[in-house]
């Protein structure tokens, strides 16, 4: 009989590190029980994996570590459903169970020698951070860098304590934002979309990447297009559903393009070619 | 080449084969025709359509993935550890007496499972060391459909030995090596040319009394012209129920959920068929949900098979015209009448030209 590889049975992975992002996002990092596995994993900035808590179920999260960085995978958890709300109660030590990698990723050896623009709103920051410091770790590689981050209020923002190492970045310009003036908050104010549009970037030789709540990725689309950017240089990454996470259960297709296989990146110019279906 | 096999002889043949196989065969349940384990206590029925195909012995209702077990590390007693194993449960088997649109519908598993980057090794164990034993359709029923989705009332796809009804007993033909080696039993004698002759005015008859199948070769271009066209799914959609009978009954609907139970410090990661039509489906823990009414479920249903399938599977239509989810819909939701209203329907700007 043929031994395949059974794709539906997670690796066991030990919680190392918690950190407290904003009062309903923690972010894990943990490594895969199997060292030689933890030792050989690789995976590509933007894939995603299921996060296991036995009994409970199984939800989908981006690795949002980068692979230049492989002392741990990272995945930050927004509580919404049983599964997320289980994950936020584990401590240090704990065990999980990990299917990872799976899906796509940026296209980031396409990027290369461009520009790059990085816009994102609240969680959807998550995928975006990986792939920012995936060309931090390769800055050469890349031309400058703006990073547009935006939350409802500065307690909303993931990753403040990295802030400092993305802005010291080569050719790097990194603007928060949030939607209303706050307290000791020095940064801009404003909705993303609008903030995008005043510091608006050259769409010449440049890539834009976004991810963030439907309604911002909307409008973030409308003011790149403003800008000029073409939809073959603009990309996000999709949420849907998921179960499996291998193309097989038949729950996040988008027409013919499954988002767990197919996705979750997706070119705005791919996006127009499927059924209006998000 | 092909044998015959006499009426009288197909029990002990079944018998013989069981020796090597599970046998799986159409049985009486109640007023219902299921495929179940082939027993001295159950009564064989394959004179009519079972009103559950056999997809079931490959692709389980409810199975279990992996187990799992908490426990405590005798070192660290505060360090909760699980213990994981997978499950698979394969074992030959012969599916006896399946319908040439039930085997058909393994081509449609096959494709789904096997033939993608990521492959099912639950469905591949048990698909591996399954025999699969069709019986051709001398009578058609008026729900039957096979002609228009590329079947046929004696179709060879899927199966690996086709049986065709005459009179006292069967023609029996191998369609693959596998189903060959179940043709070498002393209960087969030669067919001669009469039984093949026979067989094949029984199967012309069978064939001739389905309705003429209509040309669906713009179906999945019309299915993606009318996507957005809601009054158009919203109508095809007034009477369904969102019941899900149709996904349950189809030979080819392989959609699934995979849930956890758990008793005390142990329990199972499960598979379970999963229905399109329900709005849970698709639902977001974040309350978003893509297919938010019964029209946009059924539109990626009908979709699914008559358009996104053939997409990804080299023009294979994810149907295989059994007529089941036709005949037992509780409101006669009628899938052919919806993909022939899809492949006649005008465009509102089409109509608005020519006006």
């Amino acid at each position: 009989m043929t031994k395949i590889k059974n794709p539906y049975l997670p690796e066991m992975a030990t919680v190392k590190e918690i950190i407290q992002e904003t009062h309903n996002i923690k972010t894990f990092r943990v490594v895969l029980n199997n060292e030689q596995r933890m030792k050989d994993f690789k995976f590509e900035p933007g894939q995603v994996g299921q996060l296991s808590i036995f009994g409970v179920g199984e939800s989908t999260f981006v690795i949002n570590s980068t692979p230049t960085r492989m002392d741990y995978l990272q995945f930050s958890v927004m509580a919404a459903g049983e599964v997320t709300q289980r994950l936020h109660a584990l401590q240090e030590g704990d065990e999980i169970g990990v299917r990872a990698p799976l899906g796509n990723w940026f296209p980031y050896e396409k990027m290369k020698g461009k520009d790059v623009v990085i816009v994102g709103g609240g969680i959807g920051m998550a995928p975006l951070r990986t792939l920012l410091l995936y060309m931090i770790d390769n800055r050469d590689d890349y031309g400058k860098i703006t990073v547009i981050y935006g939350a409802r209020t500065p307690q909303d923002l993931s990753y403040s304590y990295e802030f400092e190492e993305w802005a010291a970045a080569k050719d790097m310009n990194l603007v928060l934002t949030v939607d209303n003036e706050a307290p000791g908050w020095d940064h801009k104010v404003g909705l993303i979309p609008n903030i995008l549009l005043e510091e608006s970037p050259s769409p010449e030789n440049t890539v834009a990447v976004t991810c963030g709540p439907p309604i911002m990725i909307k409008f973030t689309l409308q003011a790149l297009k403003k800008l000029g950017f073409e939809d073959e240089n603009i990309y996000t990454t999709l949420e849907k559903r998921m179960k499996c996470g291998v193309g097989l259960c038949g729950r996040c297709n988008i027409g013919s393009s499954y988002v767990c296989v197919d996705g979750p990146v997706y070119s705005f110019a791919e996006l127009q070619k499927l059924p209006n279906e998000l | 080449m092909a044998k015959y096999l006499k009426q009288d002889d197909l029990g002990s043949w079944l018998k013989e084969l069981g020796k090597t196989y599970k046998v799986i065969a159409p049985v009486e349940e109640g007023d219902a025709v299921i495929f179940r384990p082939l027993t001295d206590e159950r009564t064989l029925r394959i004179d009519r359509q079972a009103t559950q195909g056999p997809k079931g012995v490959l692709f389980p209702a409810c199975e279990e993935l992996v187990s799992f077990k908490y426990g405590k590390d005798p070192e660290k007693p505060e360090k909760v550890t699980v213990d994981i194993q997978e499950t698979v449960d394969a074992e030959p088997t012969l599916i006896f007496g399946s319908r040439p649109c039930d085997a058909r519908g393994f081509d449609v598993f096959d494709n789904a499972f096997t033939k993608c980057s990521v492959k099912d090794s639950y469905y591949m164990a048990r698909r591996e060391q399954a025999v699969v034993v069709s019986l051709a359709c001398t009578k058609t029923e008026t729900t039957c459909f096979c002609n228009w989705v590329g079947g046929a009332p004696d179709g060879k796809g899927g199966s690996d030995v086709l049986l065709t009804p005459i009179t006292g007993g069967y023609l029996v033909e191998s369609v693959t090596d596998k189903g060959a080696a179940l043709l070498d039993s002393p209960l087969l004698s030669e067919a001669t040319g009469e039984h093949t002759a026979e067989a094949e005015k029984l199967l012309a008859a069978a064939r001739e009394s389905l309705r003429e199948a209509p040309d669906f070769k713009c179906v999945p271009e019309q299915l993606y012209n009318l996507f957005d066209n809601m009054d158009f799914w919203e109508k095809q959609a007034a009477k369904c129920l969102s019941c899900g009978a149709c996904t349950y009954l189809c030979p080819t609907c392989h959609c699934f959920n995979i849930t956890d139970e758990q008793q005390g410090n142990q329990g199972s990661r499960i598979r379970s068929w999963d229905n399109c039509m329900s709005r849970l489906f698709t639902e977001e823990a974040s309350g978003h949900n893509p297919r938010p009414t019964k029209a946009h479920r059924l539109k990626n249903r009908v979709g699914h098979k008559f358009c996104y399938f053939p997409d990804m599977h080299e023009g294979h239509i994810a149907c295989v015209g059994c007529g089941r989810c036709i005949k037992s819909c509780p409101v006669a939701l009628d899938i052919r009448e919806v993909v022939t209203a899809a492949k006649e329907c005008r465009l509102p700007e089409e109509e608005t030209a020519d006006d």
